[in-house]
């Protein structure tokens, strides 16, 4: 009789965050926030037939609602989400990716007014979905690696 | 195409057709077409940072048209100085005029304004970002010397880092295929940011650092100021500035039709032997400022259509 080794061990109950373009998982946990939320599975580089390399996330015994993970739209567009209960996929959904982020970035150039006034930041989304690069709304400069710049 | 109630706040905000509507409406005020249509409209200039061409063009387009301009010039006399926030300043202005045109250091200052502005917002700097009327009226000043915009050879001189100035100007033209040439000291060149966006757009440009590595004329060279305050080194200063002046023998390689622009103040860039030439038509483009921010004002006051 064998086995079936796992890299990542099946979980019975909470949230698994499929295909992430490597090498973001750790930025994927900082933005769900969840690091001191219970026990975290974090797997990085498993061989993927559909991207090459991919990473991911397990949070144990929490149901993530998609306007959480929907914050996961920048470094994670591709991923995944698997809702888990009972050992079991109770829900499987893709990472909405909006055209535009209210709110979810913050605008590096210090002389901008989102830096200045206290008003939400609004980027737009250009460029290729898998690897996007965001405009401010309002001082009009482009940023290329915009994971990086979630709140 | 719909102006009214439009806010300028970009050159980024208007697709090709808008601009040249834009381009033909500043030159039919200039012909005389729709004078004194902004009979008692009041115009609100709020300048946070000190410009005296921009502001004295607004004034002057205002009330040669027929209206009236309140306002400050200087961020000190402003409630700004209190520490009101500008979203509350603007919602305050809005209730006293039918415009407001405004000047900030801080960058989307002027995209801010125009979401609690309840009348349109013109632009008229926001820090290094945008300077929308300007990039009209040099628009509008390549049209009525060439009768087009489009299928021009173009050169940008100078400070291509920071000034703004040539960035809107370069995307613009780009909208109507021109062939640009940016011309500059490896340390000023244009940025990365507006080249991938001038990319982006399949603009056809080359970098070059001095005239004298141009292989054809020129139809406009358009000189922008290198600042003194860009370099930590005088001497290099001057080398570089130095290395940057237009003079008459310059039109050897420029082409002897090539006309020479400037969005001014001038210092030692272009030389004043240049200023009587037909070359020179900086005067007349500084000049244009004022029919191009009637027919802007009268488009989006809805008094020009």
């Amino acid at each position: 009789m064998t086995t079936k080794a796992h890299k990542v061990y099946a979980i019975e109950n909470g949230t698994v965050i499929d295909h992430i373009p490597s090498p973001n998982a750790l930025k994927v946990v900082k933005i769900l926030g969840v690091h001191q939320e219970g026990i975290l599975t974090v797997g990085m580089n498993f061989k993927s037939k559909k991207q090459g390399r991919k990473d991911i996330v397990k949070v144990e015994n929490l149901k993530l609602t998609a306007a959480v993970t929907d914050r996961l739209a920048l470094v994670a567009p591709t991923a995944t989400i698997n809702i888990i209960e009972g050992g079991k996929v109770t829900e499987k959904r893709p990472i909405k990716v909006p055209l535009e982020f209210k709110g979810l970035l913050r605008c590096p150039n210090p002389n901008c007014i989102t830096n200045v006034e206290e008003i939400p930041t609004h980027f737009k989304r250009e460029g290729e979905l898998t690897k996007p690069t965001v405009r401010c709304r309002y001082c009009e400069r482009i940023y290329k690696d915009p994971g990086d710049l979630v709140i | 195409m719909e102006m009214l109630g439009r806010s300028i706040v970009s050159i980024r905000d208007f697709p090709k057709e808008e601009i040249q509507t834009i381009v033909q409406k500043s030159l039919e005020v200039k012909a005389g077409k729709w004078s004194g249509v902004l009979k008692d409209k009041v115009l609100a200039t709020l300048f946070f940072e000190p410009s005296t061409r921009t502001r004295l063009s607004f004034e002057s387009a205002m009330v040669s048209m027929g209206g009236q301009t309140i306002g400050f010039a200087d961020a000190n006399v402003s409630s700004a100085k209190k520490g009101e926030s500008l979203a509350d300043t603007i919602r305050t202005v809005t209730g006293y005029c039918d415009a407001i045109v405004m000047r900030h250091p801080v960058e989307g200052a002027a995209r801010l304004a125009s979401e609690v502005a309840t009348v349109p917002v013109i632009n008229a700097g926001d820090g290094a970002n945008q300077h929308p009327t300007q990039t009209f009226l040099d628009l509008v000043t390549i049209q009525e010397e060439f009768g087009r915009l489009s299928n021009l050879r173009i050169g940008m001189l100078g400070d291509l880092k920071y000034g703004r100035t040539v960035h809107s100007l370069a995307k613009a033209l780009s909208l109507f295929g021109a062939q640009q040439v940016f011309i500059s000291p490896p340390s000023l060149r244009m940025p990365g940011y507006t080249q991938e966006q001038l990319k982006q757009v399949g603009a056809d440009y080359e970098e070059i650092e001095d005239i004298s590595e141009l292989t054809q004329e020129l139809d406009v060279l358009y000189v922008t100021r290198i600042q003194k305050e860009r370099f930590a080194d005088f001497q290099e200063y001057e080398r570089v500035a130095g290395a940057y002046t237009i003079n008459r023998s310059a039109f050897e390689v420029l082409g002897e039709k090539c006309r020479v622009m400037h969005p001014l103040p001038r210092v030692d860039e272009i030389s004043t032997e240049l200023d009587e030439t037909e070359n020179a038509i900086y005067f007349r483009q500084a000049h244009n400022g004022i029919p191009t921010r009637q027919a802007l004002l009268g488009l989006v006051l809805g008094v020009i259509q």
